[in-house]
C-alpha cells in the first residue's frame, strides 16, 4: 500500500471533448471554411456546367466554330468569329479612345491637379463606374445614335471617306458607336487605377527629375509615368476585360448583323450581344450550346485578362514599395 | 413592440411570397400579335380576377423553344410548328389554335413621301441588297409621279427568330426564285443586308429613328406609331394595303379548307383585293394540362378569345378568324384534357 | 535659348491638354444625370410608381410591378450573397491557410470578372431548367453571384486592417477566437464591411443581362417568388427598344430612378468610409 496523493482525477476524454466544442471555435473554422470553400466550389461549378452544356457544338464544329463566320440556325452553322471579331473591334476602338483620355487624366490628377480637386474629379470619375450598363445604353440609342446618324458619321465620311473604314450608310448604330460607348463605360477604370499608381511613385523621382532641368511635363512623361508603367498598363488589362463582357449598352447600340465589315460605320454583333438577343429562342441542341460556347470562350478570355491584370498590379504596388 | 410588429408583418409578407399563391399561366411567343395578346389577358383579368396570363413577346422562335422546354404553359408562334418541332415535345401533343389573322406591311420612314407601292420583286431586291437607293428605276416603275430620293435604303430585319420573318420570307420565296434559292423561308435566315431589331417592337423602333430605312412589321406596329406603309402587288395583280378586308380575303380560301391541325399558309392567296402577305397566328397549347385550375383558366380564355375576343380585333387592325374556322376551333378545345 | 522655349510650349500644352481630358471625363457624369433629369422628370408622376404596365401601345401605366419585383431580386441576392460573403471573408481573414486562401481569393476575383451574361446562363443551368420555371429565385441567384466576390472582399480587406493588438487584448483576456472576432473585431470593422455590402447591392441593382433568362419579365405581380418577375432594368431595357414615345418616356423615367437610387447608396457609403477613415486617423 502506497501513499496515494489525492489529485484531481485527469480530465475524461469525453469532458475534453466537450470542452472543445463548447468554446465554438471549431465550430466557426468550420462554418467559415464551408463558406469560403463554397466561393471555389462554385466558381468551379460555373466552368464546369459552361463546359458540358455546350458539348453538342463543340462536338460537332470543334475548334473551326472559333474560326467560321456563318451564323445560320436554319441550317444549324455556327460558327464564332463574327462575334469574336465584333468584341475584339469595339473594345480596341473604346481603349483607343480611353485610354489616351484616361492617362491624361490620371496625369492632370495625380501631378497637377491640387489635391481638393483631384479628390473630387476621382469622386466624380469613380461614381461613372457605378452607372449601370442598361441607363448607358438608353442614353447611347435614344440620344447619342441620332447624334452620331445625322451628325457625327457624316461628318466622318465627308472628312475621311475615302477610307475604307468610313464607308458605307451612316446608320447611327454600328461599331464606332459601340466603341464609344464601351470608352465611356472603360475610362473610369484607367483613370481611377492609373491616378494610384502614379501617386504611388516616390516624390524623389520627380523631384531628381526635376533637380536636373526637366520641365514639369518633361519629368511626368519620361520619368513618372514609365515608373507607374505597369500599374497603368494593368488599368488597361482591367478595363479590356470590362469592355469584352459588356452586354446591355452594346446590344443597344451595335445593330445585330452576324458578319464581318470592314467599315466602322457598319452593324456588327459582340458574343454578349449575341448571347443576350438569342438565348431565350434558341431552337434545338446545338445552338443553344453554340450560344453557350461563345459563353465560355469569353468567360476565358476574360480569365486570362483579369488574371494578367492582377499580377500587374501587384508588381507596381510591390515595386513602389520596394523602391522605397 | 413596434420591432414585433415589423417582424411579424415581414414573415407574414415573405410566408406569402414563398408559399404558392394564385397562380399566374405563363405564355411567350409571336411578337406580331402582343398587342392583341396583351390586351386580351388584360380584358380577361378584369373579368375573372384570379386568372392572371402573363405574356412575354419574344419572338415565335422563343415561344416554341420555351414551350418545349416547359418553362412556360403555353406558346405562340406565327409560324406553324414544324412536325419535328411537335415530335420533340414528348410529354403532349401541341394543338394549334388560330387566334386572329394580320398582315406584315412593309414599313419605311421617308419624310415627305406616303403610300408607296411594292410589287414582290422590288421587295426581294430591296432585301436582297440587289436594289440599293430610293430611287432606283425598279421602285420609279411602281410609283410613277412621287419624289424618291437619291438616298440609300438602309434595310431592317428581325435579329431573332420570327414568325413575322417566316411570313415575310415565304412570301418573298414566293415570288422572287432568287430569293428562295439565295435565302429561302423560316424564322429565322441568313439575311444578306440590313440591321437587326428584336422583336416586331424593335424592328419599328429602329424604322422609325432611322431615316431612309425600310423593314417590315404587322400592320398594327405601323399604324400605332404612325409610321408610313405601302402597299404590295398581289397575285391577281393589284396594288393592295393591308387592313381588315384584304387580309380577311387573303384567309377566305383557307377558311373554306382548314386542315385538322389547322396549320396553313395564306401568303400571296388569291383574290383581286387579297392583301398578299396575310397570316393566321397561333397559340400552343399542350393537349394535356396536369393543373386544373390552369387548365380551367386556359380554356376559359379560349372559349373568350373566341367569342368576346374577336369582337376586339377590328379595333386593333387585326381581323377576326372566319365563322367556319371559329366553329373549328371550339370542337378543339374538347381535346384538352 | 529656342530649345527651351520649344519644352516649355510643350509643356504647357501637354498639361492643358491632360487638364482638358479630366474635365471631359469629370464632366461625364454630370451629363447623364442631367440627360437623364431632363428626359424623366415629366415621367415621374405617382402613377409611375403605383400602377402596373398596361399593354403595347397603351398610354399611361407604370412600374409598379417592376419596382417590387427588383426590391425582391435585391433581397433574395442579399440574403444568398452577404452571409457568404461575410463569413468567407471571416475565415479569409481569421483562420485561412495560406494555400487555401489564395485558391479562395483567386477563384472570387475570377467569379468577379466573370461576365453578368454568362453568369445568366449559369444561373439558368441550375435553377431554371431544374425548376422548369423562370422565377424570381433564378434571378436572385443569378445576383447574389455578383455580389459574392464583393462581399468577401470587402469583409477580409476590413478586417485585416484592424490592428492585431485588439486581437491579442482580447485573447489575453480569456475570450475564445470567436468571442473575439464576433464581440470585438468584427464590430470594428463593421462600417467598412456594412458600407461594402450596400455598394455591392447598389452594383447590382442595375445589373440586366442575368435577368434576361432568369427572372424573365412579368406584366403582373408575381404572386410567389417561383414565378417570373418584371425588374426596372429589364423593363429600362423592352421599353427602350420599343417604338412606343409613352414607353420611352416610361424608360427615362425609371432609368432617373435607378440611377439616383444606385449613386445615392455609393455616395452614402464613400462618405461613412471617409468618415470613418479620418475618425481611425485622428
Amino acid at each position: 500500500m502506497g501513499t496515494a496523493v489525492a489529485t484531481a482525477p485527469p480530465p475524461s476524454q469525453a469532458r475534453k471533448l466537450t470542452k472543445f466544442w463548447r468554446d465554438g471555435d471549431q465550430i466557426t473554422h468550420l462554418v467559415t471554411f464551408i463558406f469560403a470553400a463554397s466561393v471555389f466550389v462554385i466558381t468551379v461549378w460555373l466552368v464546369y456546367e459552361l463546359w458540358i452544356h455546350s458539348a453538342a457544338s463543340r462536338a460537332k464544329f470543334g475548334f473551326g466554330f472559333l474560326t467560321g463566320t456563318t451564323w445560320d440556325p436554319v441550317a444549324v452553322q455556327f460558327g464564332a468569329l463574327p462575334f469574336i471579331y465584333g468584341t475584339v473591334l469595339t473594345s480596341f476602338l473604346a481603349l483607343l479612345i480611353s485610354v489616351p483620355l484616361g492617362v491624361g487624366a490620371a496625369i492632370f490628377l495625380a501631378e497637377l491637379a491640387p489635391p481638393k480637386l483631384s479628390n473630387a474629379c476621382t469622386f466624380l470619375v469613380e461614381l461613372l463606374a457605378a452607372v449601370p450598363s442598361v441607363i448607358l445604353g438608353l442614353l447611347a440609342w435614344l440620344s447619342m445614335v441620332p447624334i452620331m446618324r445625322q451628325y457625327i458619321e457624316p461628318f466622318l465620311k465627308h472628312t475621311i471617306g475615302f477610307l475604307p473604314l468610313f464607308t458605307g450608310p451612316a446608320y447611327g448604330v454600328g461599331y464606332l458607336t459601340a466603341g464609344l460607348i464601351l470608352a465611356i463605360m472603360t475610362f473610369p477604370f484607367i483613370i481611377s487605377i492609373s491616378r494610384e499608381a502614379l501617386l504611388a511613385v516616390p516624390r524623389e523621382q520627380r523631384e531628381a527629375a526635376l533637380a536636373l532641368g526637366a520641365t514639369k511635363w518633361e519629368s511626368t512623361w519620361q520619368v513618372v509615368v514609365p515608373f507607374a508603367r505597369l500599374g497603368i498598363i494593368g488599368s488597361i488589362f482591367l478595363a479590356l476585360a470590362r469592355a469584352l463582357g459588356e452586354t446591355m449598352a452594346v446590344t443597344m447600340v451595335i445593330g445585330n448583323d452576324p458578319a464581318i465589315h470592314t467599315s466602322l460605320l457598319s452593324p456588327g454583333y459582340t458574343i454578349a450581344a449575341v448571347i443576350a438577343n438569342e438565348f431565350t429562342e434558341a431552337t434545338g441542341d446545338v445552338y443553344l450550346s453554340a450560344l453557350v460556347e461563345l459563353g465560355l470562350v469569353l468567360f476565358g478570355v476574360t480569365m486570362v485578362l483579369n488574371g494578367a491584370a492582377q499580377l500587374l498590379i501587384i508588381a507596381t504596388t510591390r515595386k513602389g514599395s520596394k523602391r522605397d | 413592440m413596434k420591432n414585433k410588429i415589423l417582424w411579424v408583418s415581414f414573415l407574414a409578407v415573405s410566408a406569402a411570397m414563398v408559399l404558392p399563391g394564385a397562380e399566374t399561366i405563363n405564355g411567350a411567343g409571336a411578337t406580331f400579335p402582343a398587342p392583341i395578346y396583351q390586351k386580351w389577358f388584360q380584358e380577361f383579368h378584369k373579368l375573372h380576377p384570379d386568372a392572371q396570363i402573363n405574356y412575354q413577346s419574344i419572338g415565335s422562335g422563343g415561344g416554341i423553344r420555351q414551350l418545349t422546354e416547359g418553362t412556360v404553359d403555353f406558346g405562340a408562334s406565327d409560324m406553324p410548328m414544324t412536325d419535328e418541332q411537335i415530335k420533340a415535345i414528348t410529354k403532349y401533343h401541341v394543338l394549334h389554335f388560330p387566334t386572329v389573322m394580320g398582315g406584315v406591311v412593309p414599313t419605311y420612314n421617308l419624310p415627305g413621301v406616303s403610300d408607296l407601292k411594292f410589287s414582290g420583286e422590288t421587295l426581294a431586291d430591296i432585301f436582297m441588297g440587289k436594289i440599293k437607293k430610293w430611287n432606283d428605276p425598279a421602285l420609279k416603275k411602281d410609283n410613277p409621279g412621287v419624289n424618291l430620293p437619291n438616298d440609300d435604303i438602309t434595310v431592317v430585319h428581325r435579329s431573332d427568330g420570327s414568325g413575322t420573318t417566316f411570313v415575310w420570307t415565304d412570301y418573298l420565296s414566293k415570288v422572287s426564285p432568287a430569293w428562295k434559292s439565295k435565302v429561302g423561308a423560316n424564322t429565322s435566315v441568313n439575311w444578306p443586308v440590313g440591321l437587326g431589331g428584336k422583336g416586331n417592337e424593335g424592328v419599328a423602333g429602329l424604322v422609325k429613328q432611322t431615316p431612309s430605312s425600310i423593314g417590315y412589321v404587322e400592320l398594327i406596329y405601323a399604324a400605332q406609331n404612325k409610321m408610313g406603309y405601302g402597299s404590295v402587288k398581289n397575285s391577281a395583280g393589284t396594288f393592295v394595303k393591308a387592313d381588315y378586308n384584304s387580309v380577311t380575303e387573303a384567309a377566305a380560301g383557307a377558311a373554306k379548307d382548314m386542315p385538322a391541325d389547322f396549320r396553313v399558309s395564306i401568303t400571296n392567296a388569291p383574290g383581286k383585293t387579297a392583301y398578299p402577305i396575310s397570316t393566321f397566328t397561333w397559340l400552343l397549347i399542350p393537349d394535356k394540362i396536369d393543373n386544373a385550375a390552369k387548365k380551367k383558366t386556359i380554356v376559359d380564355f379560349l372559349q373568350w378569345m373566341l367569342t368576346n375576343g374577336q369582337g376586339l380585333a377590328q379595333g386593333m387592325d387585326y381581323a377576326p378568324l372566319p365563322k367556319p374556322v371559329v366553329a373549328k376551333e371550339e370542337k378543339q378545345i374538347a381535346l384538352i384534357k | 535659348m529656342n530649345r527651351i522655349a520649344r519644352r516649355n510650349m510643350l509643356n504647357n500644352v501637354m498639361l492643358t491638354l491632360t487638364g482638358l481630358c479630366a474635365l471631359v471625363t469629370s464632366s461625364a457624369l454630370v451629363l447623364i444625370l442631367g440627360f437623364l433629369a431632363v428626359n424623366g422628370w415629366r415621367s415621374l408622376n405617382l402613377d409611375f410608381f403605383t400602377k402596373l404596365p398596361l399593354s403595347a401601345g397603351e398610354l399611361g401605366g407604370g412600374m409598379a410591378n417592376a419596382i417590387v419585383g427588383s426590391a425582391i431580386l435585391i433581397l433574395i441576392a442579399a440574403a444568398i450573397g452577404i452571409p457568404v460573403g461575410f463569413l468567407g471573408g471571416i475565415y479569409l481573414a481569421e483562420f485561412g491557410g495560406k494555400t487555401f486562401s489564395m485558391l479562395v481569393r483567386y477563384t472570387a476575383d475570377l467569379l468577379n470578372g466573370v461576365p453578368s451574361i454568362v453568369i445568366g446562363i449559369f444561373a439558368w443551368t441550375i435553377v431554371v431548367v431544374k425548376m422548369h420555371h423562370f422565377s424570381a429565385w433564378a434571378g436572385g441567384f443569378a445576383l447574389s453571384m455578383m455580389m459574392v466576390p464583393i462581399g468577401l472582399r470587402a469583409t477580409e480587406q476590413f478586417l485585416r486592417a484592424v490592428p492585431d493588438s485588439l486581437r491579442e487584448g482580447s485573447l489575453a483576456l480569456g475570450a475564445s477566437k470567436t468571442r473575439t472576432i464576433m464581440s470585438v473585431i468584427v464590430p470594428a470593422a463593421r462600417q467598412g464591411i456594412v458600407t461594402g455590402m450596400i455598394l455591392g447591392v447598389a452594383r447590382i441593382a442595375g445589373e440586366t443581362a442575368p435577368l434576361l433568362f432568369t427572372s424573365f419579365n412579368n406584366q403582373f405581380w408575381a404572386n410567389n417568388l417561383s414565378e417570373p418577375t418584371a425588374s426596372l432594368p429589364v423593363m429600362i431595357y423592352t421599353h427602350a427598344i420599343s417604338p412606343y414615345d409613352d414607353w420611352h418616356r416610361q424608360a427615362w423615367a425609371a432609368g432617373l430612378v435607378l440611377l439616383v437610387l444606385v449613386l445615392l447608396a455609393n455616395v452614402a457609403c464613400r462618405w461613412v468610409l471617409s468618415r470613418g477613415m479620418a475618425a481611425q486617423r485622428g
